[in-house]
């Protein structure tokens, strides 16, 4: 194993993976659209003046207009139910049928490549453009606060005020903790990825699975399969807004995401290792 | 896996490889043996079962039954260690359209783990260069002609120095100039030593290049040899023009040989080497038959071929 470790080109596909998946227009689009999902929010706000009570509208919308830095979270929480899922279930869901619609699959496999390598590599891909929407997302909405609204110390759901570079790191850890909370859905994408060679049909697949998730967790009645969503824990970053920091649900959100990555990743091996490649 | 000493003789080597889908086998059980050095021709109709061979030599699809080895190795165990030394162009080529000629071959070339980075922009440079496409390596794919993209599946093949190319039609689409030099690429390539496996539907497009043939038809192998063996044929076609028809078909009888009686003429099947031309001839004049034209031929590859593979739009099942 050493061997093949120290090998010149270990590393080279993950380079290309990365550079082909972050030269596409496609994906380029949709990150200026995750850009726009607070620019729209602030300009509204900021249109509407500070009439908002507290309690309407999404959570933190009226604190957007006293700080600046709200219109992250709020954007975020905006982001999280359909337009991030939606973005995810492109990417994962085109991994590896959209390298077979294309044909360009038996020629990475002849290569050779491993297809444990490869679909390693294609969750890893997709895990980094999660972390790019949710950063972009978050980097767009500092930028429109701080144009729009005043910036000042942020005060926590628990009362505290804390100062701005620490309310940034905050917003940092929303975005990490968001995306740790996509990983589940992008194992679930890549799964369905490998059964289909109509990338569009396992983007849907994707989207689909996220959506009756969601909709499962917002059913009382089946209140005791919640925790084993994997949206459970999708709007769970609140927990970072109060002090001290409450890490109890990003420890349940990371088992619940690793177990998810386990389970779908293993059934893509499982389904993808012995596939008979025909596109 | 039994291990095979001819297996290492040979660049390509499978013993009874099947390959069935669902109720039906694609490949019905065939051994092929592709001498290392050879220009090797593989022929059949469309369906016959070519791409489906190709893809279990890559270890594209999984066997159903027998072995398949490859440079010596054995397909799919050790492919990660054989497929480096392997060009292919299976099934025509396939790129990222949204991606320009040369960043599809980096990408490709980075998909082998032992191609290395550093040289890979000057071998990709000169794979570029030898199918003629260094003007058009920015462009992007979806620009490209089909002639075009079948260059640049060409040149991927040649990213690495290969022992084996294995090129599915590797001149489909192609004009008559470009066919032309893909023939002397594969020649001048075939002199350095490569084994080439090239498989076609036109015996035409092939025939002129390889060494060694093989014909498939509905999922078996009919024929295989050298062009010579096949070319060698047991069986002669004697035709002789002539109005004394009645007259010549009694003479070749008495030469032991049963000829028809056509429209214009006679025609029979004479086993090679049991009589001269000559002979029959002087036969034919002695019995005062007149002569208009008298030929005496080996069937020609291309008879042969559709002979064994069956003429006509039907595809094989």
């Amino acid at each position: 194993m050493s061997r093949v470790n120290s090998t010149p080109g270990s590393f080279s596909f993950m380079k290309s993976e990365l550079y082909v998946l972050f030269t596409r227009r496609r994906t380029w689009a949709m990150l200026f659209t995750i850009a726009l999902i607070p620019i729209f929010l602030a300009i509204a706000v900021a249109l509407s003046g500070s009439t908002i009570p507290p309690g309407e509208g999404p959570p933190f919308l009226d604190r957007v207009s006293q700080n600046g830095l709200f219109v992250g979270f709020t954007a975020m929480i905006l982001a999280i139910p359909l337009f991030l899922p939606l973005t995810i279930g492109v990417v994962a869901g085109d991994a590896i049928a959209g390298e077979a619609s294309t044909g360009t699959l038996r020629y990475l496999l002849i290569s050779p490549l491993s297809r444990s390598k490869l679909l390693l590599i294609k969750f890893i891909g997709s895990g980094v453009f999660a972390l790019a929407a949710t950063i972009t997302l978050m980097i767009s909405a500092i930028a429109i606060g701080a144009i729009l609204f005043p910036i000042g110390p942020v005060t926590l759901l628990s009362g505290d005020v804390i100062s701005i570079p620490a309310a940034l790191m905050r917003i940092f850890l929303v975005a990490i903790y968001v995306t740790i909370s996509l990983l589940g859905l992008v194992a679930i994408g890549i799964f369905i990825s490998t059964l289909t060679v109509i990338p569009v049909g396992a983007m849907a697949a994707t989207v689909i699975f996220s959506t009756v998730s969601q909709i499962l967790g917002s059913l009382p009645q089946i209140e005791v399969i919640h925790p084993y969503l994997p949206t459970y824990y999708w709007l769970g970053f609140a927990d970072f807004l109060r002090n001290p920091m409450d890490f109890s649900s990003l420890v349940s959100n990371v088992l619940l995401q690793l177990s998810y990555i386990v389970i779908f990743g293993s059934f893509a091996y499982s389904k993808f290792a012995s596939k008979d490649i025909l596109s | 896996m039994s291990f095979s000493p001819s297996s290492l003789e040979y660049a390509i080597y499978t013993q009874g490889l099947r390959k069935r889908f669902g109720s039906h086998d694609a490949v019905a059980g065939i051994d092929l043996k592709v001498p290392k050095g050879s220009i090797f021709g593989f022929l059949g109709p469309n369906g016959s079962g070519k791409t489906t061979t190709i893809r279990a030599l890559l270890g594209l699809v999984n066997i159903t039954e027998g072995e398949v080895f490859l440079l010596g190795g054995s397909i799919p165990e050790e492919s990660a260690k054989i497929l480096p030394s392997v060009g292919a162009l299976v099934e025509g080529p396939a790129f990222y359209p949204y991606l320009s000629g040369r960043q599809n071959l980096i990408r490709f070339d980075s998909a082998n783990r032992l191609a290395d980075p550093k040289t890979r922009s000057e071998r990709v440079d000169r794979a570029l260069a030898r199918v003629g496409l260094t003007q058009a390596e920015n462009k992007k794919v979806t620009a490209y002609s089909l002639g075009m993209k079948q260059r640049l599946g060409i040149a991927s093949a040649l990213l690495q120095p290969r022992e084996l190319l294995i090129l599915d039609e590797p001149t489909n689409g192609l004009d008559p100039q470009g066919t032309r030099e893909v023939r002397a690429l594969i020649r001048s390539l075939a002199s350095e030593g490569i084994t080439f496996f090239i498989s076609s539907h036109l015996l035409v497009e092939i025939e002129q290049i390889c060494t060694h043939l093989a014909v498939m038809s509905q999922g078996k192998i009919v024929a295989q040899g050298s062009l010579e063996e096949l070319s060698a044929s047991e069986i002669l076609h004697l035709t002789v023009k002539t109005l004394d028809k009645k007259v010549a078909v009694a003479a070749l009888k008495e030469l032991g040989i049963k000829a028809k009686a056509g429209i214009d003429g006679v025609a029979a099947e004479v086993k090679a080497g049991a009589i001269s031309g000559e002979e029959i001839v002087r036969k034919l004049v002695r019995a005062k038959v007149g002569i208009k034209e008298f030929t005496l031929l080996a069937p020609t590859l291309e008879e042969r071929f559709v002979l064994l593979t069956g003429e006509g739009f039907d595809v094989a099942r």
